[in-house]
C-alpha cells in the first residue's frame, strides 16, 4: 500500500502545484511571470490599492455573490424540502430539471440565457449575471440542504407540533435551528462559486465587468501579470478562508445531530 | 366557496404542500433555463444577416454545421479532447479515492477529501493560466526535466495543443471524478470483500469481481460529470490550447460575439448538446448492461 | 372502564390505492393502558397517527371525549406521542426538551422550572436537566421524551414501540415502570407494540390487529385463553390446532370428537352451531399435563414422544397421539426430581376440556 500513498501524495502536488506558484510570482520582483525568482516585493499588491476598476469589478462581484448567495439558498431551501418531506405527483422529474444546471455546460447555459434576454429586450446587466448564477448555484445549494434535511430525523418536527406547536413555530424552533449549518454552508459555497464564476458573467454583464471579467481582459497585457498573481492569491486565499468556514459549520451540524462524518460537500 | 374551499384543502395534502414548496424553484428553472433552451432551439432553425434575423424556418444552418468541415473538425476534436479528459481524469482519480476510502484512517477521510477539493474551489481562470505558466518554454517542467538532464532542449508538446487542454482540464475536474467514486466505494460492505477472500480470490481478483463492479456507478457518474461540462469548457482552450486546442465552445462564442451569427451559434450549441447527450446516454445504456450482466 | 376517552367509529386510511385501515371501530376508556398488537405492516402506526393528528383519515370518525377530531391539527389535540425514535430534539438541553410544550403556557417562569424538575423527577431523571440531548443513552432518552409528554397533562398518552429499541434487560424494568407511571398519573395509555409478551403484561385492553382491521379487542386473560381465531390464537403464545368433528350441536354446549384425545363437550362463545363446515379445536401446551407413574386423570390420551426441547423453566414435548396423524405440543415445568422423557418414550397425557378453544 506504500505505492498507493506515494501516489496520493504526488497527486495532492499536482493538485496544488498551480496554487503554490501563485504566491511566489506574486511577490517576485520581475514583470515577467517565469523562473527564476527575482526577489521579494510587495509592489504589485500596492498596484492592486491604486487599480480603480478592479476595484468597481470587486464591488460588483460582491454584490453578485452576495444576493445570488441568498437568492440560490432560499430556492435551495424550498426544493431540498420538498424533495426529503413530500411526495407529489412529477417528483422525480421536476427536482432533476432544477438539478439540470449541474450537468450542462456552462457556456450553452450562458448563451441561452444571452439570447433569451435580448429576445425579452433586457441588456446585459449586473441582473442578468444574478439570473444565470442563481440558476447555476441552486442545484449545489440543494446538495448541501438534501443532507441537512435527510440527516434530520422526521419526527423531531411532528413532536414539535404534538407538543402544540404550529408549524410555522415549529419551523423556527426546530427546523431552522437543525439545518442552520447547512444554510451556511450552503450561503459560503453559492458565494464561492458566483465569486469564481467566468464564461456566464462573461456573456452576461455587458459594460458592468465581475471580478473574473476584469481578470481575463487583464490577461491579455503581460505587464499586467504579477499583479493578477497578487489578485490571485487573495482570491485564494479568501475562498480557503471561506471554505474552512463552511466545513465548520458543516461538521458543527452533524455534531449537532449527533451524526458521524461521513465525508465533505457534494 | 366550494371551489376555494376544496382549493385549500388540496394545498392541506401532502403533495400539494410538496408542489407549492418546489414551485419557486421549479418555475425560476422554468423561466430562466427552460425558456432559454427553447429560445436558442429556435434560433437554430433561423438566419442572420448582419443584425436582421430572417425567422423563416430552415435547417440550412444544420446543413451547414454538419458540412463544413470547419465546424465538424471542431465538433469531433472536442469530443475526442473531452473523451481523453476523462479518460486520464478517471485513471488518475480512481486510485486516489480507493486510497482515501480503503486505506485512510475514518477519522482522517474527511481531511483528505477537504484537501483535495480546496484547490477546486480557487479561481478556475488563474488556475488554468498558471498552468501555461507551468508548461511553458520556460516554465518549471521545462526547467526541471532540464536541470535533470532528462531532456536536451524544452518540450514543445505541452503547450499551446491538445495535451495542454488534457491535463489542465484533468487538474480542473479531478474533485469531480474523485468524490463519487469514492462515494460508491465507500458504501460497500467490507465483509463483501472478506466474504471474496474467504471464498478463495485473491486480492487482485477480489479487486476486479467485486470492488470495481460495485464502484462502477460511481465510476460512470465521475465519467458524466467530467464528460458533459468539458466538452462546452471555453476558458482552457483559449488559455493554452494555441491554435489546435480550439473547441466548441470557442467558435460558438465567435459566432455569437464576433460574427453576429446567433443563429450558427445557437445551432452549434443544439448540436453540442444533442451529442453530448446521446454519448452520455450511451454510456449509462452500456454500464448498466455491462454491470448487470454479471 | 369509565366512559370512554376515545371512540374510533369505522376509521378507514388509504395509502393511495393500499387500504391501511378498513374500517376500525373501538372504545378506549378513560385511564385505561390500551395496546395495539399486531404484526409488522398491519396498521398499527397509521391507527396511532390518526389518533395523534398526523395522518387525515379517508373514512369515519375518531371522537376525543367526545370531539370529533376531523380538521384539528396535532397541536390542537389533547393527545401527546412518544414518538418510535423519541425524535429528543438534540439543539436543545434535557431540561429545554422537557418544557419545549411549556412555551405558551400561562405559567410563570419559575412554575415552569418546577413542572420540568418535577417530570424528570417522575421519570427518575432528577438532575439531569442541565445534560445536553444528544449525550443520553437510549434508555434516557425514552425518559426525557415521557417527561416531556406528560408534563402537558395529555388526556391520552400515545407511544409507538417506546421499547423496542432498548435491550431485553432495559425493556423489562421499563416495561414496569411505564406501568407504575401510567397508574400513578392516571392518563390513558395507547401503546403501539408488536411484541405480543409487552401486551400481555402491561396493557389492561389489547386490540389485535391484522391487514388494517381489529380481529380481537379483549383483556390480556381473554385474548388468551379465548382467541376469537386461529389467526389470533397463532399470533399470541403457542397453541396446537387439533380437526375436530362435530357430533351433537346443542345451545349453549356442543359435542365435539378430537381424533387421537376423545371426545369432549365445550361451550363455545362464538360459534354459530350447526354450521357443518370444518372444524378445529385450540389447547394451550400447557392445558395439557403428561402423567407418570401412577398418576390418574379424567381425561387421558396416548402417543409417543417425538421431540423434546429444553427451555430451562420448562420442557417442551412434542407428541404423536396414538390413531391420529396429530402432533401436540406440551410443556411440563422442570421440577426437582420430576422424569423426563426421551424421544420414542410412550407418553400418557391429561387435559381438560374447558381449556379447549373451538374454532370454526
Ligand atoms: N406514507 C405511506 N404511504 C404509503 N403506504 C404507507 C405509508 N405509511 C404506511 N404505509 C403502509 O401502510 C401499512 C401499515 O403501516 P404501519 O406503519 O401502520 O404498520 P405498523 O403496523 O406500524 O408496522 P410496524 O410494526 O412495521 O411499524 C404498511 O403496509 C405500510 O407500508
Ligand atoms: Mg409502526
Amino acid at each position: 500500500m506504500r505505492g498507493l500513498k506515494v501516489y496520493a501524495i504526488t497527486y495532492l502536488v499536482f493538485l496544488y502545484a498551480p496554487i503554490i506558484l501563485l504566491p511566489l510570482f506574486a511577490f517576485n520582483d520581475g514583470t515577467i511571470i517565469a523562473f527564476p525568482l527575482q526577489g521579494f516585493t510587495l509592489d504589485w499588491f500596492v498596484e492592486l490599492a491604486r487599480t480603480e476598476a478592479l476595484h468597481d469589478a470587486t464591488v460588483n462581484s460582491i454584490f453578485i455573490a452576495v444576493t445570488t448567495a441568498i437568492l440560490a439558498t432560499c430556492f435551495g431551501l424550498f426544493a431540498a424540502r420538498a424533495g426529503n418531506r413530500h411526495s407529489f405527483p412529477g417528483k422525480g422529474g421536476i427536482l432533476g430539471f432544477v438539478m439540470l444546471p449541474l450537468v450542462l455546460p456552462e457556456i450553452i447555459v450562458a448563451v441561452s440565457l444571452l439570447v433569451a434576454m435580448l429576445q425579452v429586450g433586457l441588456s446585459p446587466s449586473i441582473w442578468t449575471v444574478i439570473a444565470g448564477h442563481v440558476l447555476i448555484c441552486t442545484p449545489f445549494s440543494i446538495a448541501i440542504l438534501n443532507g441537512s434535511f435527510a440527516n434530520m430525523d422526521k419526527s423531531l418536527e411532528e413532536a414539535a407540533v404534538d407538543l402544540g406547536e404550529t408549524p410555522v413555530s415549529t419551523f423556527r424552533l426546530v427546523t431552522l435551528p437543525l439545518v442552520m449549518p447547512g444554510i451556511v454552508a450552503s450561503l459560503l459555497i453559492c458565494f464561492t462559486i458566483s465569486l469564481d464564476e467566468f464564461i456566464i458573467a462573461f456573456f452576461l454583464s455587458g459594460n458592468e465587468p465581475t471580478l473574473p471579467v476584469y481578470l481575463w481582459g487583464q490577461l491579455r497585457f503581460p505587464g499586467r501579470l504579477p499583479v493578477i498573481m497578487a489578485l490571485g492569491t487573495i482570491l485564494v486565499i479568501l475562498s480557503i478562508l471561506l471554505l474552512v468556514t463552511a466545513e465548520y459549520f458543516r461538521r458543527r451540524g452533524l455534531r449537532r445531530a449527533g451524526l458521524e462524518d461521513t465525508g465533505g460537500f457534494l | 366557496m366550494s371551489q376555494t374551499a376544496r382549493l385549500r384543502r388540496a394545498f392541506r395534502t401532502d403533495s400539494g404542500k410538496g408542489l407549492t414548496l418546489v414551485a419557486p424553484p421549479f418555475i425560476y428553472a422554468l423561466v430562466m433555463l427552460a425558456a432559454p433552451l427553447g429560445t436558442i432551439l429556435l434560433f437554430s432553425f433561423w438566419t442572420q444577416d448582419f443584425l436582421t434575423i430572417d425567422r423563416t424556418f430552415t435547417l440550412d444552418n444544420y446543413r451547414e454545421a454538419l458540412s463544413d468541415p470547419l465546424y465538424s473538425e471542431l465538433l469531433f476534436r472536442s469530443l475526442r479532447i473531452a473523451g481523453a479528459v476523462t479518460v486520464v481524469t478517471v485513471l488518475l482519480a480512481f486510485p486516489i479515492a480507493y486510497f482515501v476510502s480503503f486505506h485512510v484512517r475514518p477519522d482522517r477521510k474527511s481531511l483528505w477529501l477537504f484537501l483535495i477539493t480546496i484547490p477546486f474551489w480557487t479561481s478556475y481562470l488563474i488556475r488554468v493560466f498558471l498552468w501555461r505558466v507551468i508548461l511553458a518554454f520556460d516554465g518549471p517542467v521545462n526547467g526541471t526535466l532540464m536541470g535533470l538532464g532528462i531532456i536536451d532542449e524544452p518540450l514543445s508538446w505541452i503547450l499551446y495543443n491538445a495535451n495542454a487542454v488534457i491535463i489542465t482540464l484533468a487538474h480542473a475536474f479531478a474533485p469531480f471524478a474523485i468524490l463519487p467514486i469514492f462515494v460508491s466505494l465507500e458504501k460497500i460492505d467490507r465483509s463483501l470483500l472478506e466474504a471474496a477472500r474467504d471464498l478463495g480470490e485473491s486480492r487482485v481478483a477480489t479487486f476486479f469481481r467485486v470492488t470495481l463492479p460495485l464502484a462502477m456507478p460511481g465510476v460512470l457518474a465521475a465519467i458524466l460529470i467530467v464528460f458533459i461540462p468539458t466538452i462546452g469548457d471555453y476558458v482552457t482552450p483559449r488559455l493554452v490550447g494555441g491554435s489546435g486546442g480550439t473547441m466548441i465552445a470557442n467558435m460558438i462564442q465567435t459566432q455569437f460575439m464576433r460574427l453576429n451569427n446567433a443563429p450558427m451559434g445557437a445551432t452549434l450549441a443544439v448540436i453540442a448538446m444533442l451529442s453530448v447527450t446521446v454519448i452520455s446516454l450511451l454510456l449509462v445504456f452500456v454500464t448498466r448492461r455491462w454491470t448487470r450482466g454479471r | 372502564m369509565r366512559g370512554p376517552i376515545i371512540t374510533l367509529e369505522g376509521v378507514q386510511k388509504y395509502y393511495g390505492e393500499y387500504h391501511a385501515l378498513r374500517g376500525i371501530d373501538a372504545e378506549i376508556g378513560q385511564g385505561e393502558f390500551f395496546s395495539l398488537l399486531g404484526p409488522s405492516g398491519c396498521g398499527k402506526t397509521t391507527l396511532l397517527r390518526a389518533i395523534a393528528g398526523f395522518e387525515d383519515i379517508s373514512g369515519g370518525r375518531i371522537l376525543l371525549d367526545g370531539r370529533d377530531m376531523d380538521g384539528v391539527p396535532p397541536n390542537r389535540r389533547p393527545t401527546n406521542m412518544v414518538f418510535q425514535s423519541y425524535a429528543i430534539f438534540p439543539h436543545l438541553s434535557v431540561a429545554e426538551n422537557v418544557g419545549f410544550g411549556l412555551r405558551k403556557s400561562p405559567m410563570s417562569g419559575a412554575e415552569k422550572k418546577t413542572a420540568v424538575g418535577e417530570a424528570l423527577e417522575m421519570v427518575g431523571l432528577g438532575g439531569y436537566g442541565g445534560r445536553a440531548a444528544h449525550a443520553l443513552s437510549g434508555g434516557q432518552r425514552q425518559r426525557v421524551a415521557l417527561a416531556r409528554a406528560l408534563i402537558l397533562k395529555p388526556k391520552v398518552l400515545l407511544l409507538d414501540e417506546p421499547l423496542s429499541a432498548l435491550d431485553k434487560k432495559m425493556r423489562e424494568q421499563m416495561q414496569t415502570e411505564l406501568r407504575r407511571l401510567q397508574r400513578q398519573v392516571g392518563i390513558t395509555f395507547i401503546l403501539v407494540t408488536h411484541d405480543q409478551e409487552e401486551a400481555l403484561i402491561m396493557s389492561d385492553r389489547i386490540a389485535v390487529m391484522f391487514e388494517g382491521g381489529i380481529a380481537q379487542l379483549a383483556p390480556p386473560q381473554d385474548l388468551y385463553r379465548r382467541p376469537a381465531s386461529r389467526k389470533v390464537g397463532e399470533f399470541i403464545g403457542m397453541m396446537n390446532f387439533l380437526p375436530a368433528r362435530l357430533i351433537e350441536a346443542g345451545n349453549p354446549s356442543v359435542e365435539v370428537e378430537v381424533p387421537g384425545l376423545g371426545r369432549a363437550i365445550l361451550e363455545p362463545d362464538q360459534c354459530p352451531m350447526g354450521t357443518g363446515g370444518e372444524i378445529s379445536i385450540g389447547l394451550r401446551p400447557e392445558s395439557m399435563t403428561l402423567l407418570f407413574d401412577g398418576q390418574n386423570a379424567e381425561r387421558v390420551a396416548q402417543g409417543v414422544v417425538e421431540e423434546r426441547t429444553y427451555y430451562g423453566d420448562m420442557t417442551y414435548y412434542d407428541i404423536r397421539l396414538d390413531g391420529a396423524p396429530n402432533i401436540v405440543q406440551v410443556s411440563m415445568r422442570n421440577m426437582p426430581g420430576r422424569r423426563v422423557l426421551d424421544r420414542g418414550d410412550r407418553a400418557d397425557l391429561a387435559w381438560d376440556a374447558r381449556a379447549m378453544v373451538l374454532f370454526c
